[in-house]
Protein backbone atom coordinates (compact mmCIF):
# COMPACT_ATOMS: atom_id res chain seq x y z
CA UNK A 1 0.00 0.00 0.00
CA UNK A 2 2.28 2.56 1.03
CA UNK A 3 5.14 3.38 -1.74
CA UNK A 4 8.72 3.99 -0.92
CA UNK A 5 8.72 7.12 -0.67
CA UNK A 6 6.05 7.68 1.79
CA UNK A 7 7.69 5.25 4.08
CA UNK A 8 10.82 7.37 3.71
CA UNK A 9 8.51 10.42 4.63
CA UNK A 10 7.18 8.65 7.36
CA UNK A 11 10.57 8.07 8.57
CA UNK A 12 11.23 11.86 8.39
CA UNK A 13 8.41 12.47 9.81
CA UNK A 14 9.02 9.99 13.18
CA UNK A 15 12.55 11.55 13.21
CA UNK A 16 12.49 14.76 15.74
CA UNK A 17 10.48 12.81 18.14
CA UNK A 18 12.59 9.84 18.46
CA UNK A 19 16.02 12.10 17.98
CA UNK A 20 14.60 14.38 20.75
CA UNK A 21 13.68 11.65 23.38
CA UNK A 22 17.05 10.03 22.62
CA UNK A 23 19.08 12.68 23.83
CA UNK A 24 16.43 13.54 26.39
CA UNK A 25 17.18 10.30 27.43
CA UNK A 26 20.70 9.26 26.97
CA UNK A 27 22.60 12.53 28.20
CA UNK A 28 21.61 12.29 31.73
CA UNK A 29 21.96 8.49 31.66
CA UNK A 30 25.29 9.09 30.50
CA UNK A 31 26.65 11.39 32.54
CA UNK A 32 24.64 9.29 35.39
CA UNK A 33 26.40 6.57 34.53
CA UNK A 34 29.89 8.75 34.41
CA UNK A 35 29.38 10.20 38.18
CA UNK A 36 28.54 6.80 39.67
CA UNK A 37 32.28 5.92 39.50
CA UNK A 38 33.72 9.26 40.55
CA UNK A 39 34.33 10.90 43.57
CA UNK A 40 32.00 13.73 43.19
CA UNK A 41 31.29 15.69 46.61
CA UNK A 42 30.17 19.10 46.74
CA UNK A 43 31.32 19.82 49.98
CA UNK A 44 35.00 18.63 49.18
CA UNK A 45 35.79 19.43 46.00
CA UNK A 46 38.96 19.33 46.23
CA UNK A 47 38.60 15.57 46.47
CA UNK A 48 37.95 13.98 42.84
CA UNK A 49 38.91 11.01 40.88
CA UNK A 50 38.00 7.74 40.20
CA UNK A 51 35.65 5.79 43.14
CA UNK A 52 35.32 2.37 41.11
CA UNK A 53 32.23 0.42 42.35
CA UNK A 54 32.59 2.43 45.52
CA UNK A 55 29.38 4.58 45.07
CA UNK A 56 27.40 1.03 44.60
CA UNK A 57 28.84 -0.67 47.83
CA UNK A 58 28.09 2.03 49.89
CA UNK A 59 24.30 2.22 48.64
CA UNK A 60 23.75 -1.67 48.89
CA UNK A 61 25.83 -2.00 52.10
CA UNK A 62 24.04 1.13 53.37
CA UNK A 63 21.16 -0.10 55.83
CA UNK A 64 18.22 1.69 54.59
CA UNK A 65 18.99 0.30 51.36
CA UNK A 66 16.61 -2.87 51.39
CA UNK A 67 14.32 -0.83 53.44
CA UNK A 68 14.02 2.09 50.69
CA UNK A 69 13.68 -0.88 47.76
CA UNK A 70 10.89 -2.92 49.48
CA UNK A 71 9.32 0.52 50.58
CA UNK A 72 9.41 1.70 46.73
CA UNK A 73 7.75 -1.72 45.93
CA UNK A 74 5.13 -1.29 48.83
CA UNK A 75 4.20 2.11 47.67
CA UNK A 76 4.10 0.53 44.03
CA UNK A 77 1.94 -2.25 44.82
CA UNK A 78 -0.14 -0.66 47.85
CA UNK A 79 -1.51 2.15 45.67
CA UNK A 80 -2.28 -0.37 42.77
CA UNK A 81 -3.86 -2.60 45.01
CA UNK A 82 -6.28 0.14 46.42
CA UNK A 83 -6.99 1.97 43.57
CA UNK A 84 -7.81 -0.97 41.46
CA UNK A 85 -10.25 -2.82 44.01
CA UNK A 86 -11.94 0.19 44.77
CA UNK A 87 -11.98 1.91 41.26
CA UNK A 88 -13.73 -1.42 40.60
CA UNK A 89 -16.75 -1.07 43.05
CA UNK A 90 -16.79 2.56 42.26
CA UNK A 91 -17.15 2.41 38.50
CA UNK A 92 -19.27 -0.49 39.10
CA UNK A 93 -21.52 1.53 41.53
CA UNK A 94 -21.14 4.97 39.13
CA UNK A 95 -22.29 2.58 36.10
CA UNK A 96 -25.71 1.54 37.83
CA UNK A 97 -28.73 4.08 36.86
CA UNK A 98 -28.61 7.25 39.39
CA UNK A 99 -29.53 10.58 39.18
CA UNK A 100 -26.76 12.83 38.56
CA UNK A 101 -24.24 10.59 36.75
CA UNK A 102 -22.62 14.04 35.31
CA UNK A 103 -21.82 16.17 38.21
CA UNK A 104 -21.17 12.42 40.37
CA UNK A 105 -17.88 12.02 37.87
CA UNK A 106 -17.11 15.37 38.09
CA UNK A 107 -17.21 14.97 42.17
CA UNK A 108 -14.60 12.00 41.68
CA UNK A 109 -11.90 13.24 38.56
CA UNK A 110 -11.55 15.89 41.38
CA UNK A 111 -8.84 15.12 43.07
CA UNK A 112 -6.78 14.28 39.63
CA UNK A 113 -6.70 17.97 39.26
CA UNK A 114 -4.45 18.86 43.01
CA UNK A 115 -1.37 19.10 42.07
CA UNK A 116 0.67 16.64 44.28
CA UNK A 117 2.05 19.19 46.63
CA UNK A 118 -1.31 20.85 47.79
CA UNK A 119 -2.74 17.08 48.08
CA UNK A 120 -0.11 16.50 50.41
CA UNK A 121 -0.21 19.14 52.55
CA UNK A 122 -4.16 19.36 52.36
CA UNK A 123 -3.33 15.20 53.95
CA UNK A 124 -0.73 16.54 56.16
CA UNK A 125 -1.94 19.43 57.83
CA UNK A 126 -5.73 19.82 57.53
CA UNK A 127 -6.63 16.07 58.07
CA UNK A 128 -3.44 14.10 59.46
CA UNK A 129 -2.38 16.84 61.25
CA UNK A 130 -2.38 14.97 65.27
CA UNK A 131 -3.42 18.22 66.93
CA UNK A 132 -5.73 20.70 64.26
CA UNK A 133 -6.43 17.64 61.50
CA UNK A 134 -10.14 16.76 61.16
CA UNK A 135 -9.04 13.59 61.77
CA UNK A 136 -8.02 14.11 65.41
CA UNK A 137 -11.00 16.42 66.00
CA UNK A 138 -12.91 13.42 64.68
CA UNK A 139 -10.98 10.93 67.11
CA UNK A 140 -11.98 13.65 70.14
CA UNK A 141 -15.41 14.00 69.23
CA UNK A 142 -14.98 9.64 69.45
CA UNK A 143 -13.46 10.01 73.00
CA UNK A 144 -10.39 8.56 71.44
CA UNK A 145 -6.95 9.26 71.42
CA UNK A 146 -6.01 10.97 67.86
CA UNK A 147 -4.14 8.64 65.98
CA UNK A 148 -0.68 10.02 64.85
CA UNK A 149 -0.65 8.83 60.77
CA UNK A 150 2.29 10.27 59.77
CA UNK A 151 4.80 9.43 62.53
CA UNK A 152 3.24 5.68 63.57
CA UNK A 153 1.83 4.49 59.93
CA UNK A 154 4.08 6.89 57.63
CA UNK A 155 4.18 4.13 55.03
CA UNK A 156 0.60 3.51 55.44
CA UNK A 157 -0.27 7.00 55.44
CA UNK A 158 1.98 8.01 52.43
CA UNK A 159 -0.05 5.24 50.59
CA UNK A 160 -3.27 6.52 51.63
CA UNK A 161 -2.91 10.04 49.95
CA UNK A 162 -1.07 8.50 46.33
CA UNK A 163 -4.56 6.14 46.52
CA UNK A 164 -6.45 9.11 46.80
CA UNK A 165 -4.30 11.17 43.91
CA UNK A 166 -4.57 8.51 41.48
CA UNK A 167 -7.98 6.74 42.51
CA UNK A 168 -9.99 8.59 39.89
CA UNK A 169 -7.67 8.33 36.77
CA UNK A 170 -7.99 4.09 37.59
CA UNK A 171 -12.06 4.61 38.15
CA UNK A 172 -12.33 6.83 35.01
CA UNK A 173 -10.83 4.10 32.99
CA UNK A 174 -12.72 0.55 34.39
CA UNK A 175 -15.71 3.18 34.21
CA UNK A 176 -15.53 3.65 30.60
CA UNK A 177 -14.52 -0.26 29.82
CA UNK A 178 -17.39 -1.41 32.11
CA UNK A 179 -20.01 1.20 29.80
CA UNK A 180 -19.04 -0.91 27.14
CA UNK A 181 -20.15 -4.54 28.30
CA UNK A 182 -23.32 -5.29 26.91
CA UNK A 183 -26.16 -5.51 29.51
CA UNK A 184 -27.44 -8.22 27.90
CA UNK A 185 -25.04 -10.61 28.56
CA UNK A 186 -25.39 -9.95 32.28
CA UNK A 187 -29.37 -10.57 31.77
CA UNK A 188 -28.36 -13.72 30.48
CA UNK A 189 -26.25 -14.80 32.42
CA UNK A 190 -29.01 -14.21 35.63
CA UNK A 191 -31.61 -16.29 33.67
CA UNK A 192 -29.40 -18.58 33.62
CA UNK A 193 -29.36 -18.57 37.51
CA UNK A 194 -25.88 -17.25 37.79
CA UNK A 195 -25.22 -15.15 41.43
CA UNK A 196 -23.86 -11.58 41.48
CA UNK A 197 -20.65 -13.03 42.58
CA UNK A 198 -20.02 -15.42 39.28
CA UNK A 199 -21.33 -12.89 37.33
CA UNK A 200 -18.83 -10.41 38.43
CA UNK A 201 -15.97 -13.05 38.17
CA UNK A 202 -17.29 -14.32 34.49
CA UNK A 203 -18.17 -11.78 32.64
CA UNK A 204 -17.32 -8.08 34.27
CA UNK A 205 -13.96 -9.05 35.29
CA UNK A 206 -12.64 -10.37 32.20
CA UNK A 207 -14.39 -7.73 30.11
CA UNK A 208 -12.49 -5.18 32.44
CA UNK A 209 -8.93 -7.05 31.97
CA UNK A 210 -7.70 -4.75 29.37
CA UNK A 211 -8.60 -1.86 31.16
CA UNK A 212 -6.86 -3.08 34.35
CA UNK A 213 -3.85 -3.42 32.30
CA UNK A 214 -3.74 0.19 31.29
CA UNK A 215 -4.45 1.38 34.63
CA UNK A 216 -1.28 -0.92 36.14
CA UNK A 217 0.85 -0.06 33.15
CA UNK A 218 0.57 3.74 33.25
CA UNK A 219 0.22 3.76 37.37
CA UNK A 220 3.39 1.78 37.37
CA UNK A 221 5.25 4.62 35.56
CA UNK A 222 4.47 7.39 37.76
CA UNK A 223 4.25 5.64 41.08
CA UNK A 224 7.99 4.46 40.49
CA UNK A 225 9.29 7.82 40.91
CA UNK A 226 7.12 9.21 43.70
CA UNK A 227 8.57 11.62 45.98
CA UNK A 228 6.89 15.03 46.53
CA UNK A 229 4.20 13.26 48.52
CA UNK A 230 7.20 12.06 50.77
CA UNK A 231 8.99 14.91 50.94
CA UNK A 232 6.27 17.16 51.80
CA UNK A 233 4.77 14.91 54.70
CA UNK A 234 7.60 12.27 56.27
CA UNK A 235 10.43 13.22 54.85
CA UNK A 236 11.37 9.75 54.49
CA UNK A 237 10.93 9.36 58.46
CA UNK A 238 10.31 8.77 61.31
CA UNK A 239 14.17 7.44 61.06
CA UNK A 240 13.98 6.41 57.84
CA UNK A 241 10.60 4.22 58.31
CA UNK A 242 9.21 5.91 55.02
CA UNK A 243 12.61 6.17 53.02
CA UNK A 244 12.03 5.19 49.59
CA UNK A 245 14.77 4.39 46.68
CA UNK A 246 14.13 7.94 44.98
CA UNK A 247 14.33 9.74 48.47
CA UNK A 248 17.46 7.77 49.16
CA UNK A 249 19.06 9.52 46.29
CA UNK A 250 17.30 13.04 46.89
CA UNK A 251 18.93 13.03 49.93
CA UNK A 252 22.26 11.67 48.74
CA UNK A 253 22.22 14.84 46.38
CA UNK A 254 20.88 17.36 47.89
CA UNK A 255 21.82 17.29 51.65
CA UNK A 256 24.95 15.22 51.50
CA UNK A 257 25.67 16.58 48.14
CA UNK A 258 27.35 13.76 47.58
CA UNK A 259 27.19 13.39 43.66
CA UNK A 260 28.89 10.62 42.91
CA UNK A 261 26.66 8.50 45.11
CA UNK A 262 23.56 10.15 43.72
CA UNK A 263 24.47 8.91 40.68
CA UNK A 264 24.79 5.32 41.71
CA UNK A 265 21.71 5.55 43.45
CA UNK A 266 20.25 6.85 40.26
CA UNK A 267 21.50 3.50 37.99
CA UNK A 268 19.94 1.29 40.60
CA UNK A 269 17.07 2.82 40.39
CA UNK A 270 16.79 2.82 36.41
CA UNK A 271 18.26 -1.26 36.92
CA UNK A 272 14.43 -1.59 39.22
CA UNK A 273 12.32 0.28 37.35
CA UNK A 274 13.63 -1.96 34.02
CA UNK A 275 12.99 -5.21 35.82
CA UNK A 276 10.10 -3.85 37.06
CA UNK A 277 8.94 -3.13 33.29
CA UNK A 278 10.23 -6.06 32.10
CA UNK A 279 7.86 -8.43 34.36
CA UNK A 280 5.07 -5.63 33.07
CA UNK A 281 5.61 -6.15 29.89
CA UNK A 282 5.82 -9.78 30.02
CA UNK A 283 2.69 -10.44 31.91
CA UNK A 284 0.96 -8.03 30.26
CA UNK A 285 1.93 -7.45 27.03
CA UNK A 286 -0.15 -9.72 25.21
CA UNK A 287 -3.36 -7.93 26.72
CA UNK A 288 -2.19 -4.74 25.41
CA UNK A 289 -2.20 -5.60 21.49
CA UNK A 290 -5.05 -4.00 19.66
CA UNK B 1 -45.17 -2.48 40.80
CA UNK B 2 -41.79 -2.55 38.24
CA UNK B 3 -41.37 0.50 38.43
CA UNK B 4 -41.67 1.63 41.65
CA UNK B 5 -38.72 -1.44 43.11
CA UNK B 6 -36.64 0.46 39.89
CA UNK B 7 -37.57 3.43 41.53
CA UNK B 8 -36.51 2.72 44.46
CA UNK B 9 -33.40 1.04 43.31
CA UNK B 10 -32.31 3.93 41.80
CA UNK B 11 -32.69 5.89 44.50
CA UNK B 12 -30.64 3.42 46.43
CA UNK B 13 -27.42 3.47 43.83
CA UNK B 14 -27.87 7.38 43.62
CA UNK B 15 -27.65 7.74 47.52
CA UNK B 16 -24.74 5.33 47.64
CA UNK B 17 -22.88 6.34 44.62
CA UNK B 18 -23.28 10.51 45.82
CA UNK B 19 -22.33 8.94 49.65
CA UNK B 20 -19.07 8.22 47.96
CA UNK B 21 -18.37 10.44 45.62
CA UNK B 22 -19.04 13.62 48.36
CA UNK B 23 -16.36 11.63 50.02
CA UNK B 24 -13.43 11.45 47.64
CA UNK B 25 -14.10 15.26 47.09
CA UNK B 26 -14.08 16.12 50.80
CA UNK B 27 -10.90 17.16 51.35
CA UNK B 28 -10.95 19.56 48.18
CA UNK B 29 -14.18 21.00 49.81
CA UNK B 30 -13.02 21.58 52.80
CA UNK B 31 -10.02 23.49 51.63
CA UNK B 32 -12.02 25.54 49.91
CA UNK B 33 -14.39 26.05 52.74
CA UNK B 34 -10.98 26.69 55.32
CA UNK B 35 -10.10 29.46 52.87
CA UNK B 36 -12.55 31.21 54.11
CA UNK B 37 -12.42 31.23 57.70
CA UNK B 38 -10.13 33.21 59.76
CA UNK B 39 -7.48 31.44 61.32
CA UNK B 40 -9.01 31.09 64.62
CA UNK B 41 -11.78 29.40 62.51
CA UNK B 42 -9.96 27.21 60.73
CA UNK B 43 -7.84 25.41 64.05
CA UNK B 44 -11.18 25.35 66.45
CA UNK B 45 -11.68 22.52 67.92
CA UNK B 46 -14.71 20.49 67.17
CA UNK B 47 -14.65 21.73 63.43
CA UNK B 48 -16.34 24.78 62.73
CA UNK B 49 -18.89 24.94 60.07
CA UNK B 50 -22.23 26.91 60.35
CA UNK B 51 -21.00 29.09 63.24
CA UNK B 52 -17.54 29.57 61.55
CA UNK B 53 -16.29 33.43 61.11
CA UNK B 54 -16.32 33.60 57.21
CA UNK B 55 -13.59 36.37 55.69
CA UNK B 56 -11.85 36.86 52.77
CA UNK B 57 -8.81 38.27 54.19
CA UNK B 58 -6.84 34.66 53.81
CA UNK B 59 -6.94 35.99 49.94
CA UNK B 60 -6.24 39.14 50.18
CA UNK B 61 -3.13 38.45 52.44
CA UNK B 62 -1.57 35.63 50.04
CA UNK B 63 -2.19 38.20 47.28
CA UNK B 64 -0.27 40.98 49.20
CA UNK B 65 2.22 38.38 50.53
CA UNK B 66 3.41 36.67 46.96
CA UNK B 67 3.07 37.65 43.37
CA UNK B 68 0.70 35.33 42.44
CA UNK B 69 0.10 36.71 38.88
CA UNK B 70 3.39 35.84 37.96
CA UNK B 71 3.65 32.53 39.34
CA UNK B 72 0.06 31.73 37.31
CA UNK B 73 1.56 33.66 33.78
CA UNK B 74 3.97 31.23 34.30
CA UNK B 75 1.79 27.91 35.02
CA UNK B 76 -0.17 29.24 31.68
CA UNK B 77 3.19 29.60 29.50
CA UNK B 78 4.65 26.58 30.44
CA UNK B 79 2.01 24.18 30.91
CA UNK B 80 0.65 25.39 27.06
CA UNK B 81 3.61 25.98 25.64
CA UNK B 82 5.52 22.57 26.11
CA UNK B 83 1.67 20.83 25.20
CA UNK B 84 1.98 22.61 21.76
CA UNK B 85 5.61 21.88 21.36
CA UNK B 86 4.81 18.80 21.92
CA UNK B 87 1.78 17.90 19.63
CA UNK B 88 3.27 20.05 16.76
CA UNK B 89 6.62 17.46 17.20
CA UNK B 90 4.30 14.22 18.16
CA UNK B 91 1.41 14.57 15.17
CA UNK B 92 3.69 13.76 12.83
CA UNK B 93 4.85 11.08 14.57
CA UNK B 94 2.02 9.72 15.61
CA UNK B 95 0.59 9.98 11.95
CA UNK B 96 3.42 8.18 10.87
CA UNK B 97 3.06 5.48 12.59
CA UNK B 98 -0.43 4.97 13.14
CA UNK B 99 -0.79 4.60 8.59
CA UNK B 100 2.75 3.90 7.85
CA UNK B 101 3.26 1.60 10.26
CA UNK B 102 6.88 -1.26 10.44
CA UNK B 103 7.21 -4.28 11.72
CA UNK B 104 9.31 -1.85 14.36
CA UNK B 105 6.91 0.43 15.19
CA UNK B 106 5.10 -1.88 18.49
CA UNK B 107 8.66 -1.86 20.19
CA UNK B 108 9.38 2.29 18.97
CA UNK B 109 6.06 3.01 20.94
CA UNK B 110 7.16 0.91 24.11
CA UNK B 111 10.57 2.42 24.08
CA UNK B 112 9.65 5.40 24.17
CA UNK B 113 6.72 5.15 27.25
CA UNK B 114 9.93 3.32 28.61
CA UNK B 115 11.61 7.05 28.52
CA UNK B 116 9.51 7.75 31.38
CA UNK B 117 10.35 4.95 33.50
CA UNK B 118 13.28 6.99 34.39
CA UNK B 119 12.79 7.99 37.92
CA UNK B 120 13.09 12.08 38.25
CA UNK B 121 15.72 11.85 40.79
CA UNK B 122 18.33 9.93 39.42
CA UNK B 123 18.95 12.45 36.87
CA UNK B 124 18.48 15.33 38.98
CA UNK B 125 22.36 16.22 39.28
CA UNK B 126 22.77 15.91 35.56
CA UNK B 127 19.63 18.04 34.29
CA UNK B 128 20.72 20.46 37.12
CA UNK B 129 23.57 20.79 35.26
CA UNK B 130 23.03 20.97 31.72
CA UNK B 131 20.61 23.52 32.53
CA UNK B 132 22.65 25.63 34.20
CA UNK B 133 25.48 25.53 31.41
CA UNK B 134 23.40 26.36 28.55
CA UNK B 135 21.52 28.79 30.13
CA UNK B 136 17.89 27.29 30.39
CA UNK B 137 18.46 27.55 34.46
CA UNK B 138 15.62 29.03 35.46
CA UNK B 139 13.83 29.80 32.46
CA UNK B 140 10.32 29.36 30.63
CA UNK B 141 12.36 28.05 27.54
CA UNK B 142 13.79 25.35 30.03
CA UNK B 143 10.43 24.46 31.82
CA UNK B 144 8.71 24.44 28.24
CA UNK B 145 11.36 22.50 26.89
CA UNK B 146 11.62 19.73 29.95
CA UNK B 147 7.95 19.34 30.59
CA UNK B 148 7.37 18.69 26.72
CA UNK B 149 10.09 15.92 26.52
CA UNK B 150 8.70 14.34 29.86
CA UNK B 151 5.30 14.34 28.33
CA UNK B 152 6.21 13.46 24.60
CA UNK B 153 5.43 9.78 25.04
CA UNK B 154 2.07 10.11 26.51
CA UNK B 155 1.54 12.38 23.66
CA UNK B 156 2.32 10.55 20.74
CA UNK B 157 0.74 7.16 22.21
CA UNK B 158 -2.71 8.52 23.02
CA UNK B 159 -2.44 10.30 19.34
CA UNK B 160 -1.23 7.21 17.64
CA UNK B 161 -4.38 5.61 19.31
CA UNK B 162 -7.00 8.02 17.90
CA UNK B 163 -5.43 7.72 14.69
CA UNK B 164 -5.10 3.76 14.76
CA UNK B 165 -9.44 4.65 14.83
CA UNK B 166 -8.98 7.05 11.72
CA UNK B 167 -10.55 4.20 9.03
CA UNK B 168 -7.55 3.96 6.59
CA UNK B 169 -9.83 3.98 3.20
CA UNK B 170 -10.31 7.47 3.73
CA UNK B 171 -6.53 8.11 3.08
CA UNK B 172 -6.12 5.83 0.38
CA UNK B 173 -8.96 7.74 -2.09
CA UNK B 174 -7.34 10.66 -0.84
CA UNK B 175 -4.51 9.32 -2.71
CA UNK B 176 -6.02 7.91 -5.84
CA UNK B 177 -7.27 11.50 -6.22
CA UNK B 178 -3.36 12.13 -6.15
CA UNK B 179 -3.42 14.31 -2.42
CA UNK B 180 0.07 15.16 -1.10
CA UNK B 181 0.98 13.53 2.01
CA UNK B 182 0.91 17.76 3.13
CA UNK B 183 -2.29 17.45 2.07
CA UNK B 184 -3.73 14.43 3.42
CA UNK B 185 -2.23 15.27 6.84
CA UNK B 186 -3.59 19.20 6.85
CA UNK B 187 -6.82 18.56 5.14
CA UNK B 188 -7.89 15.06 5.98
CA UNK B 189 -6.31 13.82 8.69
CA UNK B 190 -6.44 16.94 10.88
CA UNK B 191 -9.96 17.82 10.93
CA UNK B 192 -11.16 13.99 11.92
CA UNK B 193 -8.56 13.73 14.83
CA UNK B 194 -9.48 17.29 16.36
CA UNK B 195 -11.26 15.70 19.16
CA UNK B 196 -8.30 13.35 19.99
CA UNK B 197 -5.62 16.53 20.05
CA UNK B 198 -8.12 18.47 22.00
CA UNK B 199 -8.13 15.33 25.15
CA UNK B 200 -4.61 14.89 24.16
CA UNK B 201 -4.26 18.97 24.45
CA UNK B 202 -6.07 19.06 27.96
CA UNK B 203 -4.89 15.74 29.78
CA UNK B 204 -1.22 17.14 28.81
CA UNK B 205 -2.03 21.27 30.46
CA UNK B 206 -3.04 19.24 33.70
CA UNK B 207 -0.03 17.29 33.34
CA UNK B 208 2.00 20.09 33.24
CA UNK B 209 0.51 22.19 35.51
CA UNK B 210 0.50 19.55 38.28
CA UNK B 211 4.20 18.94 37.52
CA UNK B 212 5.85 19.54 40.72
CA UNK B 213 9.38 18.22 40.93
CA UNK B 214 11.28 20.12 37.57
CA UNK B 215 9.65 23.00 37.71
CA UNK B 216 10.45 23.36 41.45
CA UNK B 217 14.02 21.97 41.27
CA UNK B 218 14.91 23.53 37.90
CA UNK B 219 13.81 27.01 38.63
CA UNK B 220 14.26 29.73 41.61
CA UNK B 221 12.39 32.90 40.51
CA UNK B 222 11.95 34.10 37.37
CA UNK B 223 10.55 31.21 35.71
CA UNK B 224 8.70 29.62 38.89
CA UNK B 225 5.02 28.13 38.09
CA UNK B 226 2.19 27.96 40.78
CA UNK B 227 4.21 24.48 41.81
CA UNK B 228 6.64 26.66 43.56
CA UNK B 229 4.60 28.84 44.69
CA UNK B 230 2.59 26.43 47.29
CA UNK B 231 5.67 25.10 48.06
CA UNK B 232 6.86 28.66 49.42
CA UNK B 233 3.69 28.33 51.71
CA UNK B 234 4.00 25.14 53.63
CA UNK B 235 3.70 26.73 56.71
CA UNK B 236 5.08 25.31 60.07
CA UNK B 237 3.05 23.41 62.59
CA UNK B 238 -0.02 24.32 61.42
CA UNK B 239 -0.25 27.71 62.27
CA UNK B 240 -1.71 29.82 59.40
CA UNK B 241 -3.88 26.94 57.92
CA UNK B 242 -6.70 29.10 56.39
CA UNK B 243 -3.68 31.20 54.62
CA UNK B 244 -2.36 27.51 53.41
CA UNK B 245 -5.67 26.49 52.13
CA UNK B 246 -6.09 30.23 50.02
CA UNK B 247 -2.97 29.49 48.55
CA UNK B 248 -3.92 25.66 47.84
CA UNK B 249 -7.31 26.88 46.33
CA UNK B 250 -5.55 29.67 44.03
CA UNK B 251 -3.17 26.91 42.94
CA UNK B 252 -5.76 24.57 41.80
CA UNK B 253 -8.74 26.66 41.00
CA UNK B 254 -7.63 27.32 37.80
CA UNK B 255 -7.22 23.64 36.57
CA UNK B 256 -9.88 22.32 38.75
CA UNK B 257 -12.13 24.67 36.86
CA UNK B 258 -10.86 24.17 33.04
CA UNK B 259 -11.18 20.13 34.02
CA UNK B 260 -14.68 20.01 35.12
CA UNK B 261 -15.68 21.79 32.00
CA UNK B 262 -13.45 19.65 29.81
CA UNK B 263 -14.39 16.31 31.61
CA UNK B 264 -16.21 14.78 28.64
CA UNK B 265 -13.04 15.11 26.62
CA UNK B 266 -10.70 14.30 29.37
CA UNK B 267 -12.36 10.69 29.89
CA UNK B 268 -11.80 10.39 26.40
CA UNK B 269 -7.94 11.14 26.66
CA UNK B 270 -7.51 9.52 29.99
CA UNK B 271 -8.35 5.80 28.17
CA UNK B 272 -5.51 5.82 25.82
CA UNK B 273 -7.73 4.66 23.34
CA UNK B 274 -7.10 1.52 25.25
CA UNK B 275 -11.06 0.98 26.13
CA UNK B 276 -13.47 1.67 23.79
Amino acid sequence: MATQSSRATARLMVAPSVVLLFIWMIVPLAMTIWFSFRIYRLLSPERSGWAGVRNYTWFFNSPDFWLGISNTLLLVGGVLAITIVFGVLIAMLIDQPVWGQGPLRILVISPFFVMPPVAASIWENLFMHPQNGLLAAAARGLGEQPILFLESYPMASVIFIVSWEWLPFATLILLTALQSLSSEQLEAAEMDGASALSRFRYITLPHMTRAITVVILIQTIFLLGIFGEIFTTTQGGPGSASTTLPYMIYKQALIAKDIGRAAAGGIIAVVLANIVAFFLMRSMGKHLDA
Amino acid sequence: MARSVSTRRKLFFTVAAWSVALLIFFPVLWTILTSFKTEASAVASPPELLGADWTLQNYSDVWARSDYPRFFLNSVIISIGSTVLGLLIAIPAAWSMAFVPGNKTKDLLMWMLSTKMMPAAAVLIPMYLIFQKTGLFDTRTGLVLALMLMNLPVIIWMLYTYFKEIPGEILEAARMDGASLKNEVLYILTPMAIPGIASTMLLNIILAWNEAFWTITLTTINAAPLSAFIASFSAPQGLFYAKLSAASTMAIAPILIMGWFGQKQLVRGLTFGAVK
